[in-house]
């Protein structure tokens, strides 16, 4: 969630440190390593047992980032890996197989743990199954069930503190050679949940007019520290307190959303974006919205690694265990597709946006699977016209950048045509899908 | 009356097959008033349950090869498999009209996102997302599988308007114990003589048991295999291979047929697992949904959509397969776009490779319709087995 030199801002300069330092102490030899995932993470109940955390989807969006993912997927086909999976796996193991060098250019050790967080998504079984076979570690499952019926219920909760207990706390301390201590995890979670009402605030300031901050693009770099490494350390509250006071500044001195580029200069069109970004062109994808001064406001991404806004969830001290499980079960990808529609539904009215923009991923079933029926749901309930774009996350070779130009000069003009006709206009038939 | 012979069997499983009205399914409900009709896609549901709720468990296993998906493709986006489109496309047909709720196994996210998709289209039927535990320790995932199994239970009593007896899920469960029991003398009789037991019809009537009641179903096994077993067909000299990832969606029947014509007989596959998912009895004494949770955490089967916790372990269900049924290679199939099946080959690939077994891959969708170049890949698999075989 680093990317390059896009911003020059402090909160930056100390997300992109934090992030290098991470990558250093990986590396280092020093520590135990565990490989983690992004929605389900469990980086408190690590740092209890002084293991790194080292999340194999942010070294794919790293990798992608740097051009480098497109070698690594192929590398992967050819030693036999589908073209049809999830291409996070895939930038994963070419990585392993072009000598395993993490961002800071030093070769990554071996992890000491795979702690498998099943949370949200069904690729994450196989990909820690596969990265298995060549790290023959400890390799821990916590089955996070799927919120169906939208609320997580109490067997689920307590199944899930029960492998805490009995699966994943055990294999931690044979790993660490450290005992738990549950005042160690509540002095951590204390610390997320100061952390998450910063984030929390920075969200929803995008309900201004005009919106301080980009919530989709900008919004990768916010959630950084929180999904990643450091939820839970003082770090992660230093930085929110200092992004609070850069948003408060931009907020007083009425600036629009700030991009690769500088300051946007004026906002034209006020976006919910479903999905996650394209990192391949992230660049690129982002200046097509900045040029036509197109912000996002709100979007399901700023929610994969842990929803906080939509019903007030915070890490509690009080209850250590039972808040993990249920941080587990409601990362968005987690919660079914009507309370997905719902979310995205309200996040339209109350961030007072013109549409619903879907970024759909061609190997993120997890994702992608009913975005379609999504989309028409939430037009219906807001009477705010949809847009549908394909692309893929670290695979180059499905990011077309004319015909993503193209349609979304098309959703832009719809939405024009939409405030002179003072109506609704559908946007399926329009952009295609 | 005379038995039926193999052709009328088959005939009869055929009907069934290419009827995307469900029309045996509708009578059965239509038959005695009460009656419901809960709906399931694969891998594994416990249809015990929906059984004992007086209940007919019906397998949808997407809309095949000839139905027509027009709505479909708006729902879903081509690179996601094709079993979610057709399906969707039988539901807003009305062809699926009469079914009573629909359960979606935690068998991949495309399964489980229908789930979402069914609550969001179909406001007034019974949803169920069903999972199964990915822990198999009885006071872990077994209490929360059981807890799971009750859950289902109250819900299917709340459509259909009757309390579950112990006794009647017992019941219940010996009938399909026994259904079970006949399903593995198919297999294992296309096993001992495939050449009598040719894998299409043994496909068809394995279908069946997706329609039909487990009793009625059984009977159809038992008929088949005394009408098999009396027929004299010529042997051919065929090899012996496992065909395993095609649990969810299905090969079109064509791809069955024209595998067997260039030259392997399928002696073990892994479509419908539902039929033979749990291994061995499942107890008929007792908590019957403690039982059911025991039977699933020990003795049920493997497949790409469950964990193995022991990586030692990984492969070896495939790999006692082939032994037990002696077969000289394997086909990995799988259908387009199917993660579990896809992500999963890897690894079973190397646990075959380094047991020097043979084997193809080969990707399909229901609804594929080129069998030439299919044809050729396993003909020529065929060949080198017997080529090396014989050296
Ligand atoms: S399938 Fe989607 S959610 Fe799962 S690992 Fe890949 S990108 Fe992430
Ligand atoms: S074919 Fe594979 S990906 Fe598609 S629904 Fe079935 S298991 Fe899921």
């Amino acid at each position: 969630m680093s990317g390059a030199e896009v911003t020059k801002s402090n909160s930056q300069l100390i997300q992109k440190a934090m992030i290098s330092r991470n990558y250093d102490r990986i590396t280092s030899g020093e520590c135990k390593v565990s490989s983690t995932f992004v929605p389900g993470n469990l980086n408190e109940l690590l740092m209890c047992f002084d293991i790194a955390n080292n999340l194999p989807e942010i070294n794919a969006i790293q990798n992608a980032m740097r051009k480098k993912s497109g070698d690594m997927i192929q590398e992967a086909e050819r030693s036999g890996h589908s073209e049809d999976v999830c291409t996070y796996v895939k930038a994963d193991i070419g990585m392993m197989a072009k000598g395993n060098i993490a961002p800071n250019g030093k070769p990554f050790r071996d992890p000491d743990m795979l702690l498998l967080s099943y949370s949200g998504c069904f690729t994450f079984m196989k990909w820690f199954e596969l990265l298995r076979e060549q790290y023959k570690c400890p390799t821990v499952m916590l089955h996070v069930p799927y919120a169906a019926d939208g609320q997580p219920t109490q067997n689920m909760r307590d199944y899930i503190v029960k492998q805490l207990k009995d699966e994943v706390i055990p294999t931690m301390e044979k790993v660490s050679g450290i005992k738990f201590d549950i005042d160690r995890l509540r002095e951590y979670l204390r610390k997320s949940a100061i952390a998450e009402n910063n984030l929390v605030w920075m969200l929803e300031q995008s309900k201004r007019r005009p919106s301080p901050i980009d919530c989709y693009f900008g919004g990768v770099y916010y959630m950084g520290p929180i999904f990643t490494a450091f939820r839970g350390t003082d770090e992660a509250i230093q930085y929110y307190d200092l992004l609070r006071l850069e948003i408060e500044d931009r907020i007083a001195k009425g600036l629009c959303a700030q991009t690769l580029d500088g300051d946007m200069p004026e906002e034209k069109y006020r976006l919910v974006v479903e999905g996650p970004p394209n990192w391949t062109s992230f660049r690129e994808f982002w200046q097509m919205f900045a040029e036509a001064g197109a912000v996002v406001v709100a979007s399901s991404y700023t929610k994969v690694g842990g929803v906080y806004d939509y019903d007030g969830f915070r890490h509690d001290p009080d209850h250590p265990l039972e808040s993990l499980a249920d941080y587990c079960l409601g990362v968005y990808t987690n919660r079914n597709l009507p309370t997905r529609v719902d979310m995205l539904a309200r996040n339209l009215k109350e961030y007072d946006a013109d549409g619903l923009l879907i970024n759909s991923i061609k190997s993120c079933n997890s994702f992608s699977a009913g975005q379609l029926v999504m989309l028409r749901e939430i037009e219906k309930l807001t009477g705010k016209p949809g847009a549908f774009i394909e692309t893929d996350l670290v695979d180059p070779r499905y990011f077309s950048a004319a015909n993503v130009k193209n349609r979304l000069e098309s959703y832009f003009q719809m939405i024009d045509q939409k405030r002179r006709a003072g109506g609704f206009v559908t946007g399926i038939a329009a952009v295609g899908a | 009356m005379n038995p039926r012979s193999v052709h009328d069997i088959v005939a009869f499983c055929q009907e069934l097959f290419d009827d995307l009205d469900f029309t045996r399914a509708r009578e059965w409900k239509a038959a005695q008033p009460g009656r419901g009709v809960i709906g399931y896609m694969p891998v594994y549901v416990p249809r015990e349950i929906i059984h004992a709720a007086g209940m007919l468990a019906l397998g949808i296993l997407g809309g095949g090869a000839d139905l027509e998906v027009i709505h479909g493709d708006a729902y879903y986006q081509s690179y996601i498999c094709r079993i979610p489109r057709s399906t969707l496309e039988l539901a807003v047909t009305g062809r699926l009209d009469f079914v009573d709720g629909m359960m979606f196994p935690s068998t991949c996210d495309v399964i489980r996102n229908m789930s979402g998709i069914w609550k969001l289209m179909f406001k007034d039927k019974y949803v169920r997302y069903f999972d199964v535990p990915q822990n198999f320790k009885d006071e872990v995932g077994g209490v929360f599988y059981e807890n799971e199994l009750r859950e289902l239970k109250e819900g299917l009593e709340r459509i259909s308007g009757r309390k579950i007896t112990d006794e009647q899920l017992n019941q219940s469960i010996a009938i399909y114990n026994e259904n079970r029991a006949w399903v593995n003398k198919v297999y294992d009789f296309r096993s001992s003589f495939p050449w009598k037991a040719p894998s299409a019809e043994v496909y068809l009537l394995m279908r069946a048991g997706m329609v039909l009641p487990p009793e009625e179903h059984t009977l159809l096994m038992q008929e088949y295999i005394a009408a098999a077993e009396a027929e004299n067909r010529p042997m051919r000299d065929n090899c012996r291979v496992v065909l395993t990832g095609g649990f969810c969606e299905q090969p079109p029947l064509p791809l069955i047929k024209s595998l067997e014509i260039s030259g392997c007989y399928i002696v073990d596959d892994d479509f419908m697992l539902v039929n033979r998912w749990i291994q061995g009895d499942v107890e008929t004494t007792g908590d019957p949904l403690r039982n059911l949770s025991r039977a699933f955490l020990h003795h049920s089967g493997q497949t790409a959509a469950k964990y193995e916790p022991y990586m030692d372990v990984k492969g070896k269900y495939l790999l006692d397969i082939i032994r037990k049924r002696s077969a000289d290679g394997v086909i990995f199939s799988a259908a387009s776009f199917c993660d579990p099946a896809l992500l999963d080959q890897p690894m079973m690939i190397s646990r075959v490779e380094a047991q020097g077994i043979p084997y193809i891959t080969l990707q399909y969708a229901e609804n594929s319709g080129q069998m030439q170049p299919i044809r050729e890949q396993s003909g020529t698999f065929a060949d080198s087995i017997k080529l090396w075989s014989g050296v």
